[in-house]
């Protein structure tokens, strides 16, 4: 819990963003470069997917579909139509909002299993749309000739350029999503998790929120599937199939649900993984599936909600040093 | 056009009882237990690439591959069942969701280790030769699905309702506390339904190979349209599977025949969304058709 409150987000996020942003100056490789840059695009997502799941307590199994909507629809109307990238971005950021608000309002009615099955089958529908309108799309063989993005008139055309705009889109939208936890809805939405009709009683308006971070949820994804568009320049129906949803509910529930710092732990170390592993590239998936089942066994709340817990809990462990130094500096409110 | 539709009907029975038999299996599991299981349509995958793979590799008439496949799927069921169910049975529903199909991928993956990426084929259970009625064709592997069908269908009524187990099966899901404390131990019926669920996954998939043929990554399009043959039914309404099953079956090639082919699994979920958003409890309602 002590992870969502207090300052220490904004610290934790000013130590990201710096590490993040200076990296370069020592490691410009391009193939480590582009491989961040896969990971800023999987943390967007899994941020706004961890809002839903771990805030609002509403499961996912289509945002790869979202994901598939940003890519699809700036790759489109740049492509085909010429139209400027950022208003083809915006363009796909309203269109998947207002298909997600068509969808969220039946969709969120419904619980568990049927929520679940819900979102896996639209994911399923945007997936079969995206090969079968080939004329729009290219279908299974994908479309290519997705311009760059350019900033007044500057052209992120190389990996290291689309860096600092992803990642720095990633820390405003991080910043957002801190003072939306931390904010009158952050605790709105932690009560529908806990308890929705408790929450309701108290007066939370707890459809409507839920469909509020459900389209909040696929706006983060829409807008990691514009820079992907671009960043990439080309785009096939396999990246955003129903396999790239399973990905993200692992990256989600692998860091901890409800936990900012997981999407980011979550999101970074399932994006690196693939590359190190190399050999079994294909196999990646028999990986998702033994962690889901293992972290649902032993870490139920994720990797970083487990770490927070333990160290917040360290001054109470016989005096050590460490506990000390926390209880001083870090929860000085525990101290009183 | 007459022709046409009277194609389409007659595929749409065919797939359509491959779904129903699915959708059974989600419900039989469901009335144990009220899970949900996410990895059925991998029992449909296991069946057929088995079966394959028996076939290819003893050479005998497909119709036995029916009986070591079926049996192989129906142990790796209760397998699932003890090692990623039985641990967390009691857990929250998103939990168990997460698991299944973290069971599901896991399966699909080391599926795609042990036989790649290709699809495998299993020969017609007897002659391809295609029979003629009224223009409309019929494979004969047709008549053996909806004939395998309607067997396991009166096998399973056979079952719930004369034997002691079938009966405990009911009677938990009429009512768990009062089984069990009848003295019905509720951990050997989920064992047993998971068994069963995966026995009914591999028999459909492995009649519908001959005509789909199979590959690592089917289970997802089956599971679904399995679970949305059960929720045309109304969830937990074993026989109302089956209706829900048909009925999806004829509409999707009914809809791949006059609109567009590409769409037919588009079809199938937005189904599967309007009833969910419609009427979760099923066309059919509750209590129409005896629970099972």
């Amino acid at each position: 819990m002590i992870m969502q409150y207090g300052r220490i987000n904004y610290y934790i996020l000013i130590i990201i963003a710096a590490t993040v942003l200076a990296f370069p100056l020592f490691n410009s490789n391009e193939y480590i470069i582009s491989v961040m840059n896969f990971m800023g695009i999987n943390i967007m997502i899994v941020l706004g997917l961890n809002l839903l799941m771990g805030y609002a307590g509403q499961i996912s199994l289509g945002h790869a579909g979202f994901f598939g909507m940003g890519a699809y629809i700036s790759g489109i109307l740049t492509a085909k139509y010429s139209i400027n990238p950022w208003i083809a971005l915006i363009i796909a950021v309203l269109l998947t909002s207002i298909l997600a608000l068509t969808v969220a309002h039946p969709t969120l009615r419904l619980k568990g299993y049927y929520l679940a099955m819900a979102t896996l089958g639209f994911g399923m529908i945007l997936s079969i749309i995206f090969v079968q309108l080939d004329e729009l799309t290219g279908g299974a063989s994908g479309l290519v000739g997705i311009p760059y993005l350019s900033i007044f008139g500057f052209n992120l055309s190389t990996s290291l350029r689309m860096y600092y705009l992803i990642w720095v889109t990633l820390f405003v939208l991080t910043v957002l999503s801190i003072n939306l936890v931390e904010s009158k809805i952050g605790r709105a939405l932690r009560a529908i998790h806990t308890g929705e009709v408790a929450a309701m009683v108290l007066g939370v308006e707890t459809h409507k929120l839920k469909i509020k971070v459900f389209i909040l949820s696929a706006i983060f994804a829409s807008l990691a599937g514009s820079y992907y568009a671009h960043f990439v320049n080309f785009i096939s129906p396999s990246s955003f199939d129903f396999h790239y949803s399973i990905l993200f509910i692992t990256m989600v529930i692998l860091g901890g649900m409800g936990s900012i710092w997981g999407s980011y732990f979550g999101g970074s170390l399932l994006s690196i993984l693939p590359e190190v592993l190399h050999s079994i590239e294909d196999y990646n998936i028999i990986i998702y599936g033994f962690l889901l089942i293992i972290i649902m066994f032993f870490l139920p709340k994720g990797v970083i909600p487990t770490l927070s817990e333990y160290i917040s809990n360290m001054p109470e462990r016989k005096g050590s040093i460490i506990g000390k130094l926390i209880s001083t500096y870090m929860y000085p409110q525990k101290g009183k | 056009m007459f022709e046409i539709i009277l194609q389409a009907i007659l595929s749409g029975i065919t797939v359509g009882s491959i779904y129903g038999l699915i959708g059974l299996g989600f419900n039989i599991i469901y009335n144990a237990s009220y899970i949900i299981n996410f990895a059925q349509g991998e029992f449909v995958m296991l069946g057929g690439m088995i079966a394959a793979t028996t076939f290819n590799v003893f050479k005998i008439n497909p119709i036995y591959t029916l009986i070591i496949s079926t049996t192989i799927v129906t142990l790796i069921g209760a397998l699932i069942e003890r090692m990623a169910i039985q641990p967390v049975r009691h857990a929250d529903v998103s939990v168990l969701v997460i698991i299944t199909i973290g069971a599901s991928i896991f399966i699909r993956g080391i599926s795609m280790l042990i036989w790649g990426k290709d699809p495998y084929i299993l020969p017609p259970f007897t002659s391809s030769e295609p029979i003629i009625i009224k223009n409309a064709a019929i494979n004969p592997q047709s008549l053996w699905i909806i004939g395998t069908t309607i067997v396991v269908v009166i096998f399973l009524q056979f079952f719930f309702k004369k034997t002691i187990t079938g009966k405990a099966m009911r009677a938990v899901a009429d009512n768990k506390k009062a089984a069990s404390l009848m003295g019905i131990k509720i951990e050997r019926i989920l064992l047993i339904s998971f068994g069963f669920s995966g026995a009914l996954g591999s028999i459909a998939g492995i009649i519908i190979t001959p005509i789909t043929l199979t590959t690592y990554d089917i289970g997802i399009i089956f599971g679904l349209k399995g679970f949305s043959a059960a929720i045309l039914g109304g969830i937990g309404n074993s026989f109302g599977a089956l209706i829900g099953g048909l009925l999806l079956g004829i509409l999707e090639c009914l809809a791949a025949a006059l609109v567009s082919s590409g769409y037919k699994d588009a079809v199938a979920f937005l189904i599967l969304l309007l009833v969910l958003f419609i009427k979760p409890s099923g066309i059919l309602g509750k209590g129409l058709i005896e629970k099972v």
